[in-house]
């Protein structure tokens, strides 16, 4: 263990953020420790995607603390954040439609001074589907390998903490199945990731704690096992 | 022999100032249409920019006895870094308005560059002088200047690697992936706005490398651009956005319709390219390469 396990990988305190003139995130606190798995769990609107966006920069204004691997970062334009070691998965995947499936696997740069990432052979161990469609154009792989696409190609340049956004969204249970196994495998490396997600069941089984947002704030924070004794509390937090 | 009444040496001569023409509508074209699908700018500068290359050449000459070689090299370098200042001090403050901003913007600059071109030398042409390649070469059925068969080979390699370094280099992946989301780019860690910068340069800067080939073909003016400006959106418009290749073909293409009108029909030669227009919008809206919006 080093000495930067001692600060939290990311560390947010009253983070603020607006889309025009609405004011999504209204107070955001959390820190995620160096290989944890941490779910943002809540209703649509909640600010769970916005959270994500905002560390990144990609919403309007921002205001409060983001500190990533100890170096703030809120004053950062979006690239620059990136290269503190961060990788992103859109909601929306993202796959670039003029660019085949090997040159969007390849697109995002690696980053210096963070280590190194998986190897292409790495990747292509853990998704098998992306090597054979290598040659495909991006859209057309289905919307289970596009994911694995998402998340595959942020996985070589040597980010350390992953955003995730409803990876397991509108997917057959067999390519969510997938898809968790590959999470495990990232954890049990010593990645930290930062899942969105809709599906309970998925996340539970993969994080170590869970947060629960509500009206642009963390209303709560749970580890899998205190669901069940919570499981009242936890219906109220994500029922409509 | 003739063919509809024209003798057929005529009609070759005549094609092939139409196929040299194409080649400038497509270095430009290709331009403005890489400058588009990444600043989503239509850049009325281009023109400005063709003629600032053709000066250049001009001025390099007269001033410093910089031949045309050296020129060729060095005045697309000096007009693309001047694009990088435009864009810089003025372009990136209109990217979030409607694309009626920058055709405002662009025209407004376009305005300025050839006024002060304008105040400082006058409207009336530069003679460049003799043109760096001398001779004719006999095809056997058409005896051609060299010159303007270097004109057609220059355009057409800088076309080449124009295509060659968007679809088939590392850079040209990040340029086609920002041209369809340039936020998600930039959250790999690219840095866009010098990624937009220095495509607005090159853009500016093919449009100057044409403009140096002209130089000694055409007189050298502040108005030099403006016919070639109006054409090349009429090239840009009939061919599309969609495809790089499709911006070439269409250039030469319509400068070998262009050469045709002037044999048969002159009256109508600098209205053809908008009849073109005018039929293929109702036909394909989006050009005839240009894919679905």
């Amino acid at each position: 263990m080093n000495s930067a396990t001692q600060t939290p990988a990311l560390a947010v305190r009253d983070l603020h953020a607006w889309y025009g003139e609405s004011h999504v995130l209204q107070g955001v606190d959390f820190d995620v420790q160096h290989g944890e798995v941490v779910t943002l769990l809540g209703r649509n609107g909640a600010g769970r995607t916005t959270t994500l966006r905002a560390l990144l920069g990609l919403t309007g204004r921002r205001s409060g603390s983001i500190r990533l691997f100890g170096q703030p970062a809120i004053g950062l334009s979006t690239h620059r954040i990136a290269r503190l070691g961060v990788g992103y998965c859109p909601e929306e995947r993202g796959i670039f439609a003029s660019l085949n499936c090997e040159e969007n696997l390849l697109l995002p740069p690696l980053f210096k001074g963070t280590e190194a990432g998986l190897s292409l052979d790495e990747i292509y161990r853990l998704f098998p589907n992306l090597e054979e469609r290598k040659h495909s154009p991006g859209t057309a792989l289905s919307g289970g390998e596009q994911q694995m696409l998402a998340l595959a190609r942020i996985l070589r340049t040597g980010a350390r903490l992953l955003l995730l956004d409803e990876v397991s969204e509108g997917l057959a249970p067999v390519i969510v199945d997938t898809l968790g196994q590959a999470i495990q495998e990232l954890r049990r490396r010593g990645y930290t990731i930062l899942l969105v997600e809709q599906n309970f069941h998925f996340s539970a089984a993969l994080s170590d704690r869970l947060l629960f947002m509500e009206s642009g704030r963390i209303i709560d924070t749970l580890t899998p096992d205190q669901l069940n004794d919570n499981a009242d509390k936890v219906a109220r937090m994500l029922s409509v | 022999m003739d063919i509809f009444g024209m003798p057929v040496q005529a009609l070759l001569a005549q094609l092939m100032i139409g196929l040299v023409n194409g080649c400038f509508y497509a270095v430009l074209s290709l331009g403005l249409a890489v400058i588009f699908g990444m600043l989503h700018v239509i850049n009325f500068t281009h023109g400005a920019m063709f003629m600032l290359g053709a000066l250049l050449s001009w001025a390099g000459l007269y001033y410093f006895e910089l031949n045309y070689w050296v020129m060729l090299f060095l005045a697309p370098l000096v007009v693309g870094a001047f694009g990088i200042v435009l864009e810089r001090l003025f372009l990136k403050r209109i990217y979030k308005l409607d694309y009626l901003y920058g055709l405002l913007l662009t025209l407004g600059l376009t305005l300025i560059i050839e006024g002060a071109v304008r105040s400082a030398y006058g409207v009336s042409g530069k003679p460049y002088g003799p043109a760096p390649i001398s001779g004719v070469t006999d095809l056997g059925f058409l005896m051609i200047p060299n010159y303007r068969l270097w004109v057609i080979v220059a355009s057409l390699l800088v076309c080449a690697a124009t295509w060659y370094t968007i679809e088939r280099t590392r850079l040209g992946a990040y340029l086609r992936a920002a041209t369809e989301n340039a936020r998600l780019v930039e959250a790999f860690g690219i840095n866009v706005p010098v990624l937009v910068s220095l495509t607005f340069g090159f853009g500016v800067a093919l449009a100057a490398f044409a403009g140096v080939l002209a130089a000694p073909i055409m007189q050298v003016s502040a108005l030099t651009g403006q016919t070639m400006i109006v054409i090349v959106f009429a090239v840009v418009v009939i061919g599309g956005m969609g495809s790089i290749a499709g911006t070439v073909v269409t250039g030469i293409g319509l400068g070998l319709v262009e050469a045709l009108t002037k044999v048969y029909y002159p009256e109508a030669s600098s209205m053809v390219m908008f009849l073109v227009m005018v039929l293929v919008l109702l036909v394909r809206p989006n050009g005839l390469f240009g894919g679905v919006e």
